[in-house]
């Protein structure tokens, strides 16, 4: 490209960087503003910043408890959900069998349900397993609906994968299992990786289940931002920094592994 | 490209399959069996006085309301919406980012920051810090232009909610289609670009078709996240004002949890999944056959 | 169902055993902990501050669940209706309290100690959080609805404010002093769809101009000219005079505009006071003055009653350390340690006679009587002109009325910003209230 268009792209390209940045730089400056300066019209950009939202959250709510329940929640889901579905996706990819289509579909179709439909049956379940605020329901049920995506990504990178190396492993001795661990798996992992780094942003944002299946020892960060949202009076500057402590975890991860996320986040349309 | 099933693996794959098979089908049958009962009942959970088997009638109620062909059309535009939006913005996007310039990775880690963010304070924001026609920050820049303020949720409620869920996702079809792209053969660029074809041709010509493939499987997967748009909805408009943003989660959601009518919901919730399968049925499909799957 | 429910449990332990090894259990629980649902008004917030001294005092732990009211009704409706037992305490209104005490779902609360004294909460709000003649949950505040004004904008303009304003009088100072060019807006009046928001306000309107939601025989009256006088009355009021977006204002945005000086007039709860009579939170605590609620043809349910107020559900395995936290909590002493830590205007108006016979809160509220007087003669046996089978001022106290209430805010809000017309957003929300009561068999 010549010199001219591509400075005018890169301008377009930077701007549009910015612009859709902007929401969240606008949140994270709002957070340090006074109530009264957060609604300021004409909108103040430069002030005196001040610590007081935060200082008001950490006195108000834990605010670790609940990162942390979001942590185990999000980690123990990824695994969980990886233990079924790397097995599953093997298999398809590697044996497909006639209904193999029909079943992918059958799953990706599941993901499809409004959860707040079966809300009421859920709630009965989890009480009378004794599930109710725990994080083993919410890791069930997080796993559960993230899991025909993780099959369908893992399938897709499987799919790439040469099948002659498998073969040849078959046919050194090696069983299935051993065939996944020590073959499959090395040559898979980026897809590995990306498909655990969705799995992890998907969890730590889902706020309907989080919400209604939690009450306080399994209470994640959803549920933290609905004890902060429309409070009385004014309430824009402490809700943003509320919403700055709930994304920024997941932001700053997101920002170190999206080289890793691009790599992986095909679902086989790369050919 | 595509491949032909091993034929000499005598591999049984069932108890590969089985756990996450068993798991999804527990996990959709056990809900779904109560629900279709519950569809069937007389079941408020604030009046257990009230109970009994109700027929048909929570699904003719439902089908009776003259709402429900607005709702059910308000889900569809909110999907069709935001896929033109997203796919379009971000083939558009990709294109650009697949240039190499200064400062590159960064602008990339701004562009994808909204996909991290969870639904409901991206939600927050755009409603009490951008969009709130006193407070907000358009309605100053309008003020400051000179310009009418501009009422988002009141005037122009799907408008919104289209733009707030666009900004949510256009990141994911970004990242897609950039992936895509930077696996175009860069000899095919050069051929083209010496025969005299400008930047504009080379995205229409060669970059477009050779996202193809791309653009389905974002197609597919936003289908899927986007009929379920519920947190956007429920923190702005609520739904309103009227029916103007209530989509079929929502109205699950108002029978379920505001009416606390499990009933009707469940009628909600059935038509919902039949919904949700016509639509596997051909989108998905249509889909997965380009992908060879 | 129970045969479902066994498969799952046998399918689900499997599952489990993977994320249980990772997890261990969080269901370990000492006797002495019990959980709060509380919503997160700045009242309730102060009160998870100080329990901290109660927990010291008894040597039991709270764990406190803290939400935004609407997630708050759900969370916990879902909890008793299937009597999930995740909370030992509950924040509930006075529309639920007697609903559910009459199922009861709720802990009786009697036998409260005489040093609780009983006799010093307003008969009328005990009243009203009782069914069949039992007490099922202690007020923690109470409100009613005035009108709010600014005093300097009503002088400057040469405006006086009659102790008893009429609704034409309110729409002519609205006009006056409506100011668009600097974002000074005439009247601010909730618009946010919801049953406990812009219905709240709405209903109070349709009673004084006559109206009513339900005859005798439980027929909706929402066709009815009073109800169409009064939405129109509502929206043109709005159009001329309001802010934009009014339909997403609820409670807390209204407060916030009018803290900030956007408003002339507000008409809502009165334990919005405390907060603009505070010079930290409001640019305008010395210009703000208050009168009666407005009223239009009859004075009948014009101003509303409504009470937060805390209960035990019957699937608490705590009930007598929550007992005790619920007497500590409405207590005459701890509405003292609220106004010696932050000041007597802030504490939590309405429920008891001794709080309105303290000079230091009458001095600090200047508010004080006028909120008791609108507490004490709000009726909510004889909300309407016309009789009417139901309680509740601003509410119908039946369990339906969350629905129809949502259902009916929403054609409202859509005739507010022009989407449908009055005559059309009436019309649908009589064949949709219709409906509702037909299924639930209040009707043939």
């Amino acid at each position: 490209m010549s010199k001219a268009p591509l400075r005018i792209a890169v301008a377009i390209a930077w701007l549009a960087a910015l612009l859709n940045f902007f929401p969240l730089a606008w949140m994270l400056l709002a957070s340090f503003k006074t109530e009264v300066q957060a609604i300021a019209s004409p909108p103040l950009f430069f002030f005196r910043p001040t610590l007081d939202n935060y200082r008001g959250i950490f006195a108000q709510q834990d605010y670790a408890s609940f990162a942390l329940n979001s942590i185990v929640i999000s980690l123990a889901t990824t695994l969980l959900m990886l233990l079924l579905a790397v097995p599953a996706a093997f298999a398809m990819a590697f044996y497909p069998g006639a209904k193999t289509r029909d079943l992918l579909l059958w799953m990706l179709s599941t993901k499809m349900l409004p959860a707040v439909g079966v809300l009421v049956p859920i709630y009965l379940l989890a009480r009378d397993l004794h599930l109710l605020d725990t994080l083993t329901a919410l890791v069930i049920v997080n796993t559960l609906s993230n899991l025909p995506i993780a099959v369908w990504m893992l399938f897709t990178f499987f799919r790439e994968t040469p099948k002659d190396i498998i073969e040849a492993s078959r046919i050194d001795g090696a069983n299935v299992l051993q065939t996944i661990f020590l073959v499959l798996l090395p040559l898979v992992l980026p897809g590995i990786a990306s498909t655990s780094l969705l799995s992890i942003i998907l969890c730590w944002n889902e706020a309907f289940w989080s919400l209604n299946l939690s009450a306080h020892n399994a209470a994640p960060l959803t549920a933290f931002i609905a004890s902060f949202s429309a409070p009385q009076g004014l309430f824009w500057a402490r809700l943003s920094a509320a919403s700055v402590l709930a994304i920024a975890p997941i932001l700053v991860f997101g920002w170190i592994s999206q080289r890793q996320l691009v790599r992986g986040l095909t679902f086989g349309a790369v050919k | 490209m595509q491949r032909k099933p091993a034929k000499a693996a005598r591999v049984n794959t069932f108890p590969l399959l089985a756990p996450s098979v068993l798991a999804l089908l527990v996990w959709m049958t056990v809900p779904l069996a109560i629900t279709v009962w519950f569809s069937f009942r007389r079941y408020n959970l604030l009046n257990p006085m009230l109970h009994g088997f109700a027929g048909f009638n929570n699904y003719r109620f439902l089908i009776a309301d003259p709402a429900l062909s607005h709702i059910l059309l308000t889900t569809i535009v909110l999907v069709v919406a935001i896929l033109a939006i997203t796919v379009s913005l971000g083939a558009v996007m990709a294109a650009l980012f697949n240039l190499s310039f200064p400062g590159r990775g960064i602008a990339r880690v701004l562009m994808i920051s909204p996909f991290f963010v969870m639904p409901t304070v991206s939600a927050l924001i755009w409603k009490n810090l951008l969009m709130h026609p006193v407070n907000g920050l358009f309605a100053a820049i309008a003020r400051g232009l000179g310009l009418p303020v501009i009422d988002w949720f009141g005037s122009l409620p799907l408008l919104s909610i289209i733009i707030i869920v666009s900004w949510e996702w256009m990141p994911f079809a970004f990242l897609i289609l950039l992936t895509a792209l930077q696996s175009l053969d860069q000899e095919q660029l050069e051929a083209a670009r010496l025969d005299g074809a400008g930047p504009v041709a080379i995205f229409f010509h060669i970059q477009i078709p050779h996202m193809a493939r791309a653009i389905s499987v974002v197609v597919m997967m936003e289908t899927i996240f986007l009929l379920g748009i519920f947190a956007e909805i429920y923190v702005t408009t609520a739904g309103g004002p009227g029916i103007a943003t209530t989509n079929l989660p929502f109205l699950i959601y108002q029978r379920a949890l505001l009416a606390f009518n499990v009933g009707s919901a469940s009628a909600a919730g059935v038509i919902a999944i039949v919904l949700a399968n016509i639509i596997a049925a051909f989108l998905i499909r249509t889909i997965a056959k380009r992908l060879d799957v | 169902m129970r045969h479902h429910a066994q498969g799952m449990k046998h399918a689900a332990a499997g599952l489990m055993l993977a994320g249980g090894l990772l997890l261990g259990s969080s269901a370990a629980t000492t006797a002495a902990t019990i959980t709060i649902a509380t919503v997160n008004n700045s009242q309730m917030v102060e009160m998870q501050k100080l329990s901290t001294q109660w927990e010291k005092e008894t040597g039991n732990k709270i764990n406190w669940v803290v939400l935004e009211e609407n997630v708050l009704r759900q969370r916990v409706t879902t909890d008793i209706a299937t009597h999930g037992g995740q909370f030992d305490i509950l924040t509930i209104g006075s529309y639920e309290t007697p609903i559910w005490g009459k199922q009861n779902w709720l802990v009786s609360l009697d036998g409260f100690p005489a040093s609780y004294d009983m006799n010093d909460v307003f008969p009328s709000v005990r009243e009203a959080l009782s069914a069949n003649g039992k007490l099922y949950a202690v007020p923690f505040y109470a409100e009613s609805s005035f009108t709010y004004y600014r005093k300097d904008l009503f002088d400057k303009a040469g405006l006086t404010m009659p102790s008893q304003p009429k609704y034409d009088e309110v729409r002519t100072f609205a006009e006056k002093l409506t100011d668009r060019a600097h974002e000074q807006y005439g009247i601010c009046l909730r618009g946010k769809p919801g049953w406990g928001e812009n219905m709240a306000y709405l209903d109070t309107l349709v009673n004084t101009f006559g109206g009513r939601w339900f005859d005798e025989n439980w027929k909706p009256q929402l066709n009815t000219p009073a109800w169409h006088q009064a939405v129109s009355f509502y929206i043109d009021m709005m159009h001329k005079y309001g802010p934009p977006g009014a339909n997403s204002n609820g409670f807390n945005e209204n407060q916030a505009l009018f803290a900030t000086g956007h408003c002339a007039m507000w008409i809502d709860a009165t334990s919005g006071a405390g907060l603009l009579y505070d010079r930290k939170q409001s640019q305008v605590a010395d210009k703000v003055a208050f009168t009666a609620a407005p009223i239009a043809k009859v004075p009948n349910g014009a101003h509303w009653f409504w009470s937060w107020a805390l209960a035990i559900p019957e699937s608490s395995k705590n009930v007598a350390v929550a007992k005790s936290f619920l007497q500590w909590s409405t207590s005459r002493a701890y509405i003292e340690t609220v106004g010696k830590t932050d000041g007597w205007t802030v504490v939590p108006p309405g429920t008891r006679k001794s709080t309105y016979e303290n000079p230091q809160y009458l001095k600090a509220a200047p508010f004080a009587d006028f909120v008791k007087n609108a507490i004490m003669t709000a009726d909510l046996n004889h909300p309407t002109a016309e009789k009417v089978p139901y309680t509740g001022i601003q509410y119908v106290a039946i369990p339906e009325f969350q629905a129809i209430g949502t259902t009916v805010g929403q054609m409202i809000a859509g005739a507010l910003t022009g989407q449908m017309s009055v005559d059309d957003a009436l019309k649908e929300a009589q064949a949709s209230v219709a409906a509702t009561m037909q299924q639930a068999g209040y009707t043939q």
